[in-house]
């Protein structure tokens, strides 16, 4: 452990983490946009200097390892100015129409204006004009929003690994956009909608059916069903609908989704999903029956046939929407309950 | 590129010059040398034969000023704005040559006559202001030589 | 074999950019065609690299006669070869004279070369930089011998340590401890990397040295090589100097070819490869990890320090990245010691620099003086002063980087930290004066959209903040301007120096803070009263047409927006709500009836 200062308080700190992860551990919030603890560090976006009281140098607290007996100012009168005006030279850049924007209430940009008391229109000029879209079913892209933070083509390239999003050109026309503004998926995107799930302003969001603001939501953490892996993820729910998901950091996924995950919970309330067990019965048409009603059939059935022709004479094939304990569960019923070994799985194609 | 034989010369240079990802720079500089320009296709192309993510030789090809996606017209003008050719009225060089070809920067006529480039220092500061006709330096360049030497290309 | 009358056996032509702009390499092959024509043999015609005067281009020397002519043009050579020859006559009308009584000069008698001294540049114009066997007989190779066969890699380094030689590129970081630190990193593998990606826009030092010794590179990185234990190299050029590219190709095949590169050099067990490498346009690649960004293939973002390249560089390993012009110092240093080089210059500052002389200066060329010469010695010994009868206004030193400095501290002696306290930077060599027409907002505003188009993009204050910084400017010179702009201007100039990611960012700022330093007049001048105190920006000038007006109509046909009304021979006027300030009128004017203030 190393002795540092931050604030004027001593901490002890492992040697070799960053300072921002210093601050974090002792509970002082520093603000950054280009920074994700799953990401190589990037150090780009400056706003997360903290300053050095010996020297008065500003350093970028993502990137710096900590040094014995380090004095460190995370909210000094300097700091506090520069990340000031440089919120101010970047929203100069972004279009301010708050009121109408998807990430009202969710959006760092948004929460640093105000921790800042930043002066929103004070620098004038042009801003920058692109004329890329990113076309596609399951997102959008404003460019007129984007702060070059970098972090949707990082997660795509470190992570995902589908190297699609390019961070073209220089200097202020910096932009993302796929090579040549080629089509989405010919330059091999998959809609996992991570990027868009890292994006910390309105610059990339997802395409909805249901409108709703940050603060009209409640977020129930769950386990997705779509497949065995057990993404951990938030259903959002307004209203008790579910109106969009959000990745949590689960052990399986920390904080990525796949498209299903991400942007397919329609079905969820969908008019003609099923809700209870359909009958057929003697006039050819299905009815809503109970749960005890269909099981017991189900058992009766199962018991008949068994009796009449040997646990053999029947199959079990299990799914992949289901969790690996519910398969597990599945094949000790088959095996141990019915006695049969003829037992398969949708995922095995 | 836009035919076989094309693609077979350019696919020859990556050959050639194609030490791993790190000579990217250096295949995409011979091909351009070639080739005049580096378009859509030839730049999937080297993406794909060198096994380097499209996105990233995008990167590159954007980021670069040298590498240009436009085919060039026969006769490129570079126009050098260092600070000795600014000193020296540089600029009104390039603002006629635009009105005069009707052009931006980077840009080509549409006859594909002429490309208007300009360029940081060419390292010919005793000639300012220089500007670079093809490969031929043409030094303390006035509105008057400027009419001049555009006549002999035209 | 005719008689030749003059003692001349050698003909230097210059071959640097400016003269083969000027037709040298046409002035070479006639020479050949007329030296043959007149059955002369014994007289060598050498292609030399750049002679530093630029301005006399192109410039031809005779040896050992010693004969220096200026502004030679392809048709002189006929005569020359006749007259001066065969004749023993030498061209009176071409020889280079002194300005102030004409006498025909010597190049060492020249002004321009008095106060010189050549370490970098001791054999650029004196050899063919094509023919190794000239950099040979000009102790070419000697210090590898020495280095490789007579000290130890440790001896090497101490003796670079103890020279006190500093990084020629911009920062002027001690190069010996940048070879201590890569020699003493952990690594199998390491690299030598030369940064000759010269971004500074009004400076031609290393082209020049790559184009007049590119072997003293070449020698130098081998030395370096073996010093750190690297066995491979990369010389990084920008690919805007073809012809310092096409001599380096050539360098390279002919040191491979006789053994001063590949493997076990001069028998000493030691092998050394050396590659190129081609910048393709970005001013950031000056900075050492976007440097090795792009010598990896991709674009040219600075990355973090630390690590520094010295530890994890180029492909991951421990690199020495040195800049062209240190590493033409190198051999000189090895060959005679680390006492010779610090006898030059100044205690922090020991040795000699390179300047490309430019702008409003009389003697445009390149020059090589010891630190701690003063800026007046360079403008007005050296550059001899201002042309055209106007006054010096600033000398802009270290490019975008750097600052302007204004007549105050003309006497300041250039060394690195002069010149930082002054607010400007050594940089890589550019030296640009500006004379008395030149506004210094205007100035700062042509720094400014340079950086705005070379920015990376990378980090959100260089990107941003210069962007701002320049349309500030563009509305002051503009006659838009407001005190809020000033104070605007501080605050960004603050804030992108304190917060941006690499050197090129923190920098930027610098030639706007010495304009606002030293120039704050003119910034007011331009906001409260409208008005360029230079009279160079357009927008602010105002057209007025005197009584010497003839009345000849030519400025009406002229005008393009017809905002000037008058009848023949009589007094025209302009309508100034109409004028939109494109000087046409003036020049169209035969009796310079028409002024701009």
């Amino acid at each position: 452990m190393i002795n540092i200062y931050i604030n004027g308080q001593q901490r002890s700190i492992l040697p070799g983490k960053t300072i921002l992860e210093a601050c974090k551990e002792s509970g002082i919030h520093i603000p950054t946009f280009c920074y994700d603890e799953r990401l190589k560090p990037e150090g780009s976006c400056r706003i997360c200097v903290v300053e050095l009281e010996d020297s008065h140098k500003l350093l970028p607290a993502c990137t710096t390892e900590i040094a014995p007996e380090m004095r460190i100012a995370t909210h000094s009168p300097l700091v506090m100015r520069m990340r000031k005006h440089l919120l101010e030279i970047m929203l100069s850049n972004h279009d301010i129409s708050c009121l109408k924007c998807e990430r009202a209430g969710n959006c760092l940009l948004q929460d640093y204006a105000y921790e800042y008391d930043v002066d929103i229109e004070k620098y004038r000029g042009r801003t920058r004009e692109s004329a890329y879209l990113a076309e596609n079913k399951f997102f959008e892209l404003d460019q007129s929003k984007c702060i070059s933070c970098g972090k949707c083509a990082r997660i795509c390239s470190q992570l995902q690994g589908n190297n699609v999003w390019a961070i073209s050109n220089r200097g202020f026309e910096t932009e993302v956009s796929t090579p040549f503004g080629i089509d989405m998926e010919e330059a091999g995107c998959v809609h996992c909608g991570n990027c868009v799930s890292i994006c910390p302003v309105g610059a990339l969001k997802p395409k909805k059916e249901h409108k709703f603001r940050a603060w009209e939501i409640n977020e129930i953490q769950t386990t997705c069903s779509y497949c065995g892996v057990g993404c951990q993820m938030y259903l959002q729910v307004k209203d008790d609908k579910v109106v969009g998901v959000k990745p949590a950091y689960g052990k399986s996924n920390e904080g990525l989704l796949c498209v299903k995950g991400k942007f397919a919970f329609d079905f969820i309330n969908h008019p003609q999903r099923l809700t209870t067990p359909l009958l057929r019965l003697a006039d050819g048409e299905l009815h809503s029956v109970s749960w005890e009603e269909a099981l017991q059939l189900i058992a009766d059935k199962t018991q008949e046939i068994k009796n009449t022709y040997g646990a053999d004479a029947i199959m079990g094939l299990s799914s992949a929407r289901v969790t690996n304990e519910e398969n597990y569960l599945f094949m000790k019923y088959m095996r141990a309950v019915i006695g049969t070994n003829n037992l398969d799985h949708c995922a095995r194609l | 590129m836009k035919n076989e034989q094309e693609k077979q010369k350019i696919l020859e240079i990556i050959q050639e010059y194609n030490n791993g990802p790190s000579s990217l720079i250096q295949v995409l500089n011979m091909i351009q040398d070639e080739h005049g320009y580096l378009p859509q296709n030839v730049q999937k192309l080297v993406a794909e034969e060198m096994g380097i993510p499209f996105s990233r030789v995008y990167e590159v090809t954007s980021f670069y000023s040298r590498f240009t996606t436009e085919e060039k017209g026969e006769c490129t003008i570079n126009v050098c704005l260092g600070t000795a050719c600014y000193v020296k009225g540089a600029q009104k060089n390039l603002d006629e040559l635009k009105s005069r070809l009707g052009i931006e920067e980077g840009h080509t006529t549409e006859d594909k006559a002429f490309t208007l480039t300009s360029s940081r220092c060419i390292g010919a500061c005793a000639l300012a202001p220089a500007i670079v006709v093809n490969k031929e330096v043409h030094g303390m360049v006035n509105l008057e030589k400027l009419a001049h030497i555009l006549e002999i290309y035209e | 074999m005719r008689d030749v009358k003059s003692g001349c056996t050698r003909v230097l032509v210059c071959a640097g950019t400016c003269c083969v702009s000027g037709k040298a390499f046409v002035i070479i092959e006639n020479f050949e065609k007329e030296l043959a024509a007149a059955g002369i043999l014994d007289i060598k015609v050498v292609k030399t690299g750049c002679f530093g005067l630029c301005s006399e281009g192109p410039i031809v020397l005779t040896q050992p006669d010693d004969y220096f002519y200026a502004k030679v043009s392809p048709q002189d050579v006929k005569e020359i070869v006749e007259e001066h020859f065969m004749q023993g006559r030498p061209v009176q009308r071409l020889l280079y004279k002194d300005a102030s009584n004409g006498e025909a000069l010597s190049l060492l008698e020249a002004d321009f070369y008095k106060k010189q001294h050549k370490v970098a540049l001791a054999r650029c114009g004196v050899i063919d930089p094509e023919k190794i066997d000239d950099f040979i007989e000009q102790d070419g190779f000697k210090a590898l011998e020495k280095a490789l066969l007579t000290m130890t890699p440790g001896q090497v380094v101490e003796e670079i340590k103890n020279s006190g030689l500093r990084g020629r590129g911009g920062a002027g970081f001690p190069s010996g401890k940048k070879w201590e630190f890569t020699k003493n990193a952990a690594g199998e593998k390491k690299y030598v990397v030369c940064n000759g990606d010269e971004g500074d826009p009004g400076a031609f030092m290393d082209e020049s040295i790559l184009e007049g010794d590119p072997l003293s590179v070449v020698e130098a990185m081998a030395i370096a090589g073996y010093a750190i234990g690297a066995n491979e190299g990369y010389i990084y050029v920008r690919a805007e100097y073809p012809l310092a590219i096409h001599r380096l190709k050539i360098a390279l095949a002919q040191a491979k070819e006789r053994g001063f590169l590949g493997k076990n050099i001069l028998n000493s067990g030691f092998d050394f490869e050396l590659s190129i490498r081609y910048g393709a346009g970005a001013f950031v690649c000056g900075e050492e990890t976007a440097l090795i960004s792009s010598i990896e293939g991709r674009k040219g973002t600075p990355q973090l320090r630390p690590p520094y390249p010295a530890v994890k560089g180029l492909f991951g390993c421990p690199t020495l990245i040195n800049n062209v012009e240190t590493y033409a110092n190198i051999g000189k240093i090895i060959m005679m010691g680390a006492e010779w080089f610090k006898a030059m210059g100044t205690a922090g500052s020991p040795g000699t620099k390179v300047f490309a002389l430019a702008g409003n200066v009389k003697n445009i060329g390149l020059v090589e003086v010891p630190m701690g010469i003063t800026l007046r010695e360079i403008v007005y010994d050296i550059g001899q002063g201002i042309p055209d009868g106007r006054s010096f206004k600033a000398a802009q030193t270290g490019g975008p980087s750097g600052g302007c400095i204004p007549i105050e501290y003309i006497d300041t002696p250039i060394d690195y930290e002069s010149l930082g306290e002054i607010g400007s930077m050594m940089g890589s060599g550019g030296l640009i004066v500006m004379d008395d027409s030149k506004c210094m907002v205007g100035i700062a505003k042509f720094f400014m959209q340079f950086m705005v188009e070379e920015s990376c993009g990378k980090c959100a204050p260089c990107r941003l903040g210069l962007v701002r910084i320049y349309e500030a400017l563009a509305r002051i010179t503009d006659g838009n301007g407001t005190m809020e702009d000033l104070q605007e201007l501080e605050e960004l100039a603050e804030m992108v120096s304190s917060l941006s990611f690499c050197a090129l960012g923190q920098s930027a700022p610098n030639p706007l803070k010495t304009t606002l330093r030293y120039f704050k007049d003119e910034y007011l001048a331009h906001i409260n009263e409208k008005r360029c105190p230079a009279g160079e920006c357009e927008k602010l000038l105002n057209y007025e047409i005197t009584s010497l007006c003839i009345g000849c109509r030519k400025c009406l046909k002229a005008c393009p927006a017809a905002a000037i009304i008058g009848k023949v021979k009589e007094q025209h006027v302009i309508d100034k709500t109409k004028c939109i300030k494109c000087g046409a009128c003036i020049e169209s004017c035969a009796v310079k009836a028409i002024i701009r203030a």
